[in-house]
C-alpha cells in the first residue's frame, strides 16, 4: 500500500493550495476587528457551531446536527485509517489500551450507521419532499455537487463497514464492540467471497473517496465545513442592525462598488454559505416576489470574487460588477432597495452570516458616489436635511400635539425622562393620538419626563438604514450634541427606529443613553404598581400582537408587550404564526416606509393577510411604521371591522373608568 | 457656451412667521434654503453642461450668507459660483436686482472671454412671488425671454436656435428663439439631482467668488433701496374665514356630493 502516500500528499496538496487560494480571495477584503472579546466568542462558536443552536432551530436540523457531529467523531476514524496508509503495520489498537480503543471503535460504528441513516434522509429530502427553499436561481437543491458529496459520505460509512467487516471476519478486530459491522462480516461470509479481496476493495474504495473528499472539499460550497466554525467566532457581537460609521473627507470613498470594498468577514461570510434557503425563506422581500434573495446577495459576492479574482489580485478594476447588471455574480439596484433590513435573514442564518450590512454598504455606494436611488427618496433626504423629518413639514409643528394638554419641557435635574416623541409621533395624524395616550400614561403612573419640543430633531434612522451615511453621521451628531448640552440621560421613545438608533446606533458616537421603549416602561409601571388600572379591557375583543422588527429582533424586546397585553386584557394575545424571532415584516423598515413597491405583492398585505387568518379584532402594535402598514393592509383588505392599536392605546382603554 | 444659472437664497416658507408690529418677515432661526424653482434652473444647467458642453455658472444676489446657496450649486456640478453682494445692492426690488444679475452675467461673459448662451431662472421665488427678475434680466441683456419653460425641445448649436414647450394654464405652447435666450423654468423640467458626497466635500473647500460694487461698477442709483421704484408698505397674513361643514360625511357621501355641486354651481364656481 505504499502508493497511497503519494496520492495523499497530492491530495493534500491540492487541498492546501486551494484552502490558501480561498484565503488570499478573502485577505482582499477590507480590515475589521473581529477578534476582541474571545472569551464570548468562544462560547458563542461553541453554541452556535458545535452545539449546532440555530441548525436545529428547523426539523431537519437535527439530521445536520448527526451529520456533524458523526464528522466530528470520524475524524479520529480517518484520521487512524491515513495513519494506516502511511505507515505500514499500524493499528489503532497497538497505540491505545484496549479500554480506551474499544469504546472508541463502538463510537464509530454507531456512529457511522447514524450518519448513514441521516445521509439517505438527506437524498430523501432532496428527492422526495425537497421544501421550496432548497433551490435558488442559481443553485438547484437536486444539483449534481449536492448529490456527489451525500454519496461522498455514505460510500466512507459504506466502505468502513466492509473493511471492518472483512477484519472481523479475518478476526483482526474483535466483534463484540462493532455490531453494525459485525452484521456486514456475516453477510460477507455468507457471500462466500475471498475476504483479502474484499479488504482490498474496502480499504481502496475508502481510500480513494476519502482523498477525493479532501482535494473537491474546499472547491465546494461544502467548504462551510471548513468556514462555518470561525464564521460562528468571528460573528458580529454588537447590534446587527447596526452600521459601521464612515469617515468623511476628501479623496475617500464611501460604500461597497466592488466585492473588495467588503471587509474580509463578509467575504468569509460568502465562502461559509452552504445554500441551506433558510434567509430566502425567511425573507420578505423574497417571499412577495422581489428580486432580493439573500442568499443569492451572499452568493453574488462569491461568485464575484472568483470571477475578478486575476483582475483584483493584479490591482486592476474588476470585469464583472458587484452592482447594476443581471447574472450570477451581480446585483440589480432593484435588489439592493428591496431590502427592509428587518433581519429575518440574519437570524435564520445557522452559521451567522450577515447579509445586511452587505446590502446596505451597497446602497451607500449608490447614494453616496452616484446619487442613484429611487426617485421617490428625493424628497425624503431633502426633506431629512431639510427639516429634520421625512415628510418636510415645519418643524414648528413638532409639538402640535400638545395643544389639549400639559406638556413640560425636559430640563436636565428636574425631568427623570426626556420622551423623544419621534417625527411619527410628533407629526403622523393617527401616531400622535398615540403619543398623547402615552403622555396621559406617563402622567397618571407619576413618571417625571419632558420633551425637547420643536427643538426635537430626527433620529435619522431611515436615512441610514438607505445608505445616506453623510446626512444620517450630521443628524447623529446634532442630536448627540443636543442630547448633552440638555443633559439627557434617560430617554422614553415610541418608535423602535428611534429606539435602536439611540440605544445602539448613537453609542458610536460616544453616547450610552439609557433608552427604554414604551412597551418595556408601561410593562415595569403596571409591574410595580405606579400604574393603576381602573378596569379590565374587554372591547378590543382578540388582541393579537405583531413583533416590530426594530423592537424584537434587533433589540430582543419580546415579552414586555405581550405581558402588558395580557395583564390589561387578562389573557395572553394570540400569536402569529411567525412570531417573535421569526416574525415577519410590516414592509416599511429599512427606509421601505417612504419607497413604492411595485414588485410582486405588497409585504403589508402578506402580514395583513397573515393576521385575519387568526380572525382577531385588533392587531396590536408597538411601532408607527406597522401602524400604518397594517391599517393602510386593512383598507386594501376591506377588513375595516379589525383595528389597529398601539400597545399605548390599549393601556388607555384600561385607564378609562368603569362604565 | 456659457449657460448661467441665476439662484436666490430665500427663507424656508413653510417656517416663516410675519412680526405682527413690525410686518416684517421673522428672520431669526428661520432656516434658508435655495428658492425651490431655481434649483430646476440649476438642474438644467447642469444637463446643458453634460449634454452640449457649456460651461455652467450659478449666480446669485444676496447677504454674505447666500455664499451658502452658491455652495450647494457647486455640490450638483457648477464649474464656478458669484455672489452679487454689496451693502449698496440692499433693499432691492426686482428692477435693481435685474441691473446687478445683468451686469454680472455680463461681466462673467467678459472674464470667460466667452459668449452667454442660456440664463436660467425660476420662474418665481417663493418669498417675493413677482416673476419679474427673469425678464427683467432679459430685457436688460438683450436676451429673448422664454418663460415658463417646461421642456426642452431641441438645441441646435449649429444653427444656435432653442425650441422648448411652455407651460402656460391649459395649453402647452411650442416656441423658437435664436440664442442667447433667457429661460425661467417650472418644476415639471427636470428632477434636480442629488449632490454626491465628494462633491458636497468639494464644494466646502471650493471658493464662491464675491462680486462687489467695485467690481460691477454700477450706478448706485440704480441699484438696491435707492435703485428701486417699488417699497413694499405692508405685509400680513390674510385672515382665511372658518367655512362651515355640510353634508353628512361618510353616511351620505353621494348626498354630500350633491350638496357640494349645488354650491359651487350656485357661486358660479363649477362649469357645466
Amino acid at each position: 500500500m505504499t502508493i497511497f502516500t503519494p496520492l495523499f500528499l497530492i491530495a493534500l496538496g491540492i487541498f492546501i493550495w486551494q484552502c490558501g487560494k480561498k484565503l488570499s480571495l478573502i485577505r482582499l477584503g477590507r480590515p475589521e476587528n473581529r477578534f476582541d472579546n474571545p472569551a464570548l466568542r468562544l462560547r458563542e462558536m461553541l453554541l452556535y457551531a458545535f452545539g449546532q443552536k440555530r441548525v436545529v432551530a428547523r426539523p431537519f436540523g437535527i439530521n445536520h446536527f448527526v451529520i456533524f457531529w458523526a464528522f466530528i467523531v470520524l475524524l479520529a476514524a480517518n484520521g487512524a485509517f491515513i495513519l494506516e496508509g502511511l505507515i505500514p503495520g499500524f493499528r489503532l489498537a497497538n497505540v491505545l489500551p484496549p479500554s480506551l480503543y474499544h469504546p472508541l471503535v463502538f463510537a464509530f460504528d454507531i456512529v457511522s450507521f447514524l450518519a448513514l441513516g441521516a445521509i439517505v434522509l438527506s437524498f430523501a429530502r432532496r428527492l422526495l419532499f425537497k421544501p421550496p427553499y432548497l433551490d435558488s436561481a442559481y443553485v438547484n437543491a437536486r444539483s449534481f455537487e449536492a448529490f456527489l458529496i451525500l454519496s461522498f459520505i455514505a460510500l466512507l460509512m459504506l466502505a468502513s463497514f466492509g473493511l471492518n467487516g472483512v477484519k472481523i471476519s479475518l478476526g483482526i478486530e474483535p466483534a463484540d464492540f462493532m455490531p453494525v459491522s459485525t452484521v456486514a462480516a456475516a453477510l460477507l461470509e455468507k457471500s462466500g467471497s475471498d475476504l483479502e479481496t474484499w479488504g482490498a476493495f474496502f480499504w481502496w474504495l475508502h481510500a480513494g473517496v476519502l482523498l477525493a473528499f479532501i482535494c473537491f472539499l474546499p472547491m465546494s460550497k461544502h467548504m462551510h465545513i471548513l468556514t462555518a466554525i470561525p464564521n460562528c467566532f468571528f460573528q458580529n457581537l454588537g447590534s446587527i442592525s447596526t452600521q459601521p460609521r464612515e469617515e468623511f473627507a476628501v479623496g475617500n470613498r464611501y460604500g461597497v462598488e466592488k466585492v473588495t470594498d467588503l471587509t474580509w468577514k463578509d467575504l468569509l461570510d460568502s465562502f461559509t454559505c452552504t445554500e441551506c434557503g433558510r434567509c430566502q425563506d425567511a425573507c420578505p422581500a423574497n417571499a412577495t416576489g422581489k428580486s432580493l434573495n439573500p442568499r443569492q446577495v451572499v452568493h453574488s459576492l462569491k461568485v464575484n470574487l472568483l470571477a475578478n479574482a486575476p483582475a483584483l489580485k493584479a490591482g486592476e478594476p474588476p470585469r464583472v460588477p458587484l452592482i447594476g447588471a443581471e447574472g450570477e455574480g451581480t446585483n440589480t439596484e432593484e435588489t439592493i432597495w428591496a431590502c427592509t433590513t428587518c433581519g429575518a435573514c440574519l437570524q435564520a442564518c445557522p452559521v451567522m452570516i450577515e447579509h445586511l450590512p452587505k446590502l446596505v454598504g451597497m446602497r451607500r455606494h449608490l447614494v453616496e458616489m452616484e446619487s442613484k436611488f429611487p426617485e421617490e427618496l428625493l424628497n425624503l433626504f431633502e426633506n431629512m436635511e431639510q427639516r429634520s423629518n421625512p415628510w418636510g413639514i415645519a418643524p414648528g409643528e413638532r409639538t402640535k400635539w400638545t395643544a389639549q394638554m400639559d406638556v413640560k419641557p425636559f430640563e436636565a435635574g428636574k425631568t427623570e425622562y426626556l420622551l423623544y416623541v419621534g417625527c411619527a409621533g410628533s407629526f403622523d395624524s393617527r401616531s400622535k393620538q398615540v403619543t398623547v395616550n402615552l403622555a396621559a400614561i406617563l402622567d397618571a403612573a407619576g413618571v417625571s419626563w419632558g420633551i425637547l419640543g420643536k427643538d426635537e430633531k430626527c433620529c435619522g434612522d431611515s436615512l441610514r438604514r438607505l445608505g445616506n451615511e453623510y446626512i444620517f453621521d450630521r443628524m447623529a451628531k446634532e442630536n448627540v450634541a443636543l442630547f448633552r448640552e440638555r443633559g439627557v440621560t434617560k430617554v422614553i421613545t415610541m418608535c423602535p427606529h428611534c429606539f435602536t438608533t439611540l440605544r445602539n446606533d448613537y453609542r458610536q458616537y460616544g453616547i450610552e443613553l439609557e433608552v427604554i421603549h414604551h412597551s418595556e416602561l408601561i410593562k415595569e409601571l403596571l409591574a410595580t404598581g405606579r400604574l393603576k388600572l381602573n378596569r379590565q379591557v374587554g372591547e378590543l375583543g382578540k388582541i393579537i400582537f405583531h413583533d416590530s422588527c426594530y423592537l424584537g429582533r434587533h433589540n430582543d424586546v419580546y415579552d414586555a408587550p405581550r405581558q402588558v397585553v395580557a395583564t390589561v386584557t387578562g389573557a395572553a394575545p394570540a400569536e402569529f404564526d411567525r412570531a417573535r424571532e421569526g416574525s415577519f415584516c410590516c414592509g416599511a423598515g429599512g427606509g421601505r416606509m417612504w419607497m413604492e413597491e411595485l414588485t410582486g405583492i405588497r409585504i403589508n398585505l402578506n402580514r395583513v393577510t397573515e393576521a385575519l387568518e387568526k380572525r382577531p379584532d385588533t392587531i396590536c402594535v408597538a411601532c408607527p411604521y406597522c401602524m400604518t402598514m397594517f391599517e393602510d393592509g386593512l383598507k386594501d383588505k376591506q377588513a375595516g371591522q379589525t383595528r389597529v392599536r398601539d400597545i399605548a392605546e390599549v393601556v388607555a382603554e384600561g385607564m378609562r373608568p368603569q362604565a | 457656451m456659457l449657460a448661467i444659472a441665476c439662484i436666490k437664497q430665500v427663507p424656508d416658507t413653510t417656517q416663516v412667521q410675519i412680526d405682527p408690529v413690525t410686518n416684517t418677515l421673522v428672520r431669526e432661526g428661520i432656516p434658508f434654503i435655495v428658492n425651490p424653482y431655481d434649483t430646476h434652473a440649476l438642474e438644467e444647467s447642469l444637463r446643458l453642461k453634460d449634454r452640449h458642453g457649456f460651461r455652467a455658472v450659478a449666480l446669485s444676489m444676496g447677504p454674505p450668507n447666500a455664499e451658502a446657496a452658491l455652495r450647494k450649486a457647486l455640490s450638483m456640478g457648477a464649474d464656478d459660483a458669484i455672489l452679487c453682494s454689496d451693502r449698496c445692492f440692499g433693499g432691492a426690488d426686482t428692477l435693481a436686482t435685474s441691473n446687478v444679475l445683468a451686469a454680472a452675467i455680463a461681466r462673467i461673459a467678459e472674464e470667460a472671454g466667452d459668449e452667454v448662451g442660456i440664463v436660467l431662472c425660476g420662474k418665481q421665488t417663493i418669498d417675493g412671488d413677482t416673476a419679474q427678475v427673469g425678464p427683467g434680466i432679459a430685457s436688460r441683456l438683450g436676451f429673448r425671454q422664454l418663460t415658463l419653460v417646461d421642456k426642452i425641445l431641441t438645441l441646435d448649436m449649429e444653427k444656435r436656435t432653442i425650441r422648448v414647450s411652455r407651460k402656460l394654464e391649459g395649453r402647452h405652447e411650442i416656441v423658437e428663439a435664436p440664442l442667447p435666450v433667457m429661460i425661467t423654468v417650472v418644476r415639471e423640467l427636470n428632477r434636480p439631482r442629488y449632490p454626491t458626497v465628494p462633491m458636497r466635500l468639494a464644494a466646502v473647500n471650493a471658493s464662491v467668488k464675491v462680486w462687489n460694487n467695485e467690481v460691477l461698477k454700477l450706478d448706485v442709483n440704480s441699484v438696491g433701496l435707492k435703485g428701486s421704484p417699488t417699497w413694499v408698505s405692508r405685509i400680513f397674513s390674510p385672515e382665511r374665514d372658518k367655512g362651515e361643514i355640510i353634508g353628512y360625511g361618510v353616511n351620505d357621501p353621494e348626498g354630500t356630493a350633491a350638496l357640494l355641486i349645488d354650491r359651487l354651481l350656485s357661486k358660479d364656481l363649477l362649469a357645466v
